[in-house]
């Protein structure tokens, strides 16, 4: 008991010498750097959004009907990115349009991430039955078209913000559970598992307090990496009017609101496009660094 | 693969789509309302009238009596009425399932020949300025949106410079009878080289959008599996035998190096299908993907859950055969 005590400190401190360079190397890539600061902007921006809107997102003003943004002829000082068809500022409406996509991109992210970790640690700890079950729902599952299920569960469930989050979570957890097991697999084999099993630690324990901490820069890498393609699926559901209900302001929403004036207003679909654009490379590029980083084996 | 391989693989086919079946059905049985309401809407009907469609529906059965039907109908193609329509289903949807193929094919085609040339380029020169750029582009086109890809396109090229149709599959005065139903192929066999040539610009604003995604991985995978072959031993022998930098790159390396390309250029044929039901909203494009869109909002469900359903075969077939294709051309695998 006493010995395995002695080895435990020098254990942990190594463990985070590692984590620290891990840290250090991340800290090192400029581009992933200004990547990471761009989504905590986008981060503050949806926080703050009722102090930094400029006008209220839900106002409509018929006087101000497709009125161009600031710097263009009929523009206006305040209104710095025109307003849409209701006279409603683009500007705000997308401040506003932060908040939706960050929230159910980590609502969503986050959910999956549990189910899928838990599942797979169960899996991949326990094997046997266990395992056959969830590596049988995870393959029919992958064999799911993803959009294309979402699509259709958003028909069926009706509209809302709680109901994305579902059609998007539905096989998200796959990705994270397979790893988890493959990383859970190999880690049950380990000698520190080997000893906590000795001194008679609870299986439970073992799951949680062992295994996860050991495995789980794979599964933020993971984690972070889908975030991107959840945030553009809850667009691409908002832009077909299958996502939140108007009034309320999602970046997809907003593009699809300028369809119908392409002609005459260029501004109301550009701009929250954009926005969708900027925060997705960020993720991306901030993603590929904590990979590069933290796990360079998922590198290809 | 050993015939009794592919029947194994084959028999793991059918869990994953009776499971596809059974959310499909539970959609329609989970979804709020009562879908004789839905089909009758507002008309003067009475109960005695609403009872007997109710049965001819067979929505008195018990649910799992009603799954088997669903299932049996779904494998004979029959998926009844569709509320709008007052059609088959299955009639309406290969009516618009030509235009989908064919935009589908169009811009896989587009895909691969932006991506597998400029794969290639960036990794036999690699670290070059073109090398960075088509880095950048392909971070780019895995980020954008392509719905608002498209939209951006129609703005430039349709709005301002007016040299490519805003939407639609073929222009007033072009029209040509359809046999086929590809436009393509029909205009050709028509002989019309006006209608072939106006049918190709309107193709190409959705086509490109909707392989943009797809570009952007293909060039990365070719990038990549280039740079591993073009480290490999034979690679070196062959330069050492004093054969051509040209000869090397071309016969050698690219023909182990395309093995992943053509992979996942077969997998991601699946995603485009998602992606169709977007485009073609975007590009008013008369495909499934667009019906499915507007029979979600008709609430004209029997639709919905067939196209769905066919969908989701398609995609798991398509799976299906990226990895018979993948062992075929790489004798290493064993599936």
């Amino acid at each position: 008991m006493s010995s395995v005590d002695a080895a435990l400190p020098a254990a942990r401190s190594r463990e985070e010498s590692i984590l620290a360079g891990n840290l250090r190397d991340f800290l090192a890539n400029r581009m992933s750097v200004a990547a990471s600061l761009i989504c905590l902007a986008f981060c503050l921006i949806a926080i703050f959004a009722p102090m930094l809107a400029p006008q209220n997102p839900y106002e409509t003003d018929l006087l101000r009907r497709l009125q161009p943004p600031a710097w263009m002829d009929g523009g206006e000082r305040g209104f710095w990115l025109g307003c849409d068809a209701l006279g409603r500022d683009v500007l705000s409406r997308m401040i506003y349009g932060t908040r939706v996509s960050i929230m159910i991109g980590v609502a969503v992210v986050l959910l999956a991430t549990v189910i899928g970790t838990t599942l797979g640690l169960l899996a991949g700890y326990l094997r046997g039955p266990v395992d056959i079950v969830i590596a049988r729902v995870c393959d029919i599952l992958l064999g799911f078209p993803y959009l294309i299920f979402a699509i259709g569960l958003m028909a069926m469930m009706g509209p809302g913000l709680q109901n994305i989050i579902l059609a998007l979570c539905y096989k998200e957890w796959v990705l994270p559970c397979r790893v988890v097991r493959a990383e859970t697999l190999a880690a049950r084999e380990q000698d520190y598992v080997e000893a906590a099993r000795a001194l008679g630690a609870s299986r439970w324990h073992i799951m949680r307090r062992e295994i996860l901490p050991n495995i789980l820069s794979p599964v933020i890498v993971v984690a972070t990496f889908r975030m991107a393609y959840i945030i553009i699926a809850e667009a691409s559901l908002s832009f077909l009017g299958l996502g939140v209900q108007p009034p309320t302001a999602s970046w997809g929403s907003l593009v699809a609101d300028g369809r119908a004036f392409l002609l005459d207003a260029w501004w109301v679909s550009t701009f929250p496009g954009l926005a969708i654009l900027a925060l997705v490379l960020a993720i991306n590029v901030a993603s590929q660094g904590l990979r590069d980083a933290f796990d360079p084996r998922l590198s290809r | 693969m050993s015939p009794l391989r592919l029947a194994e693989r084959l028999l793991q086919l059918i869990p994953v789509l009776l499971g596809i079946s059974v959310i499909v059905f539970a959609m329609m049985a989970l979804t709020p309302g009562d879908p004789v309401q839905i089909m009758l809407g507002d008309s003067l009907a009475d109960q005695a009238q609403r009872d007997s469609l109710r049965r001819d529906m067979g929505l008195d059965l018990p649910v799992v009596e009603r799954f088997f039907r669903f299932l049996g109908n779904a494998l004979t193609g029959n998926f009844g009425l569709s509320f709008f329509h007052r059609r088959p289903v299955m009639d309406v949807i290969l009516e618009r399932l030509p235009a989908t193929i064919e935009l589908t094919l169009v811009a896989m085609l587009i895909a691969i020949a932006v991506a597998v040339p400029l794969g290639v380029i960036a990794a036999v020169k690699r670290n070059s300025l073109l090398d960075r750029i088509a880095t950048v582009g392909s971070m780019l086109g895995v980020s954008m949106p392509g719905f608002w890809f498209g939209i951006l396109l129609i703005l430039l090229f349709a709005v301002n410079l007016h040299i490519l149709p805003v939407s639609g599959r073929i222009g007033f005065g072009y029209e040509v009878k359809m046999a086929t139903g590809f436009v393509l192929i029909d205009t050709l066999m028509a002989g019309r080289l006006d209608s072939f040539l106006d049918a190709l610009r309107h193709m190409l604003l959705p086509a490109v959008t909707l392989g943009l995604a797809m570009s952007a991985l293909l060039m990365r995978v070719t990038r990549t599996s280039m740079l591993e072959a073009l480290s490999q031993d034979y690679v070196t022998f062959a330069e050492a035998k004093g054969l051509s930098r040209l000869r090397v790159v071309g016969r050698h390396a690219l023909k182990n190096a395309l093995i992943p390309t053509v992979t996942v250029a077969a997998i991601e044929t699946g995603s485009l299908l998602g992606g169709n039901m977007i485009i073609e909203t975007v590009f008013g494009w008369p495909g499934l993907g667009r019906l499915v869109v507007e029979a979600i909002f008709s609430r004209n469900y029997p639709l919905v859950q067939a196209a769905v359903l066919i969908y989701a075969t398609t995609y798991v077939l398509l799976n299906f055969l990226a990895d018979l294709l993948y062992t075929v051309l790489n004798p290493k695998v064993r599936l």
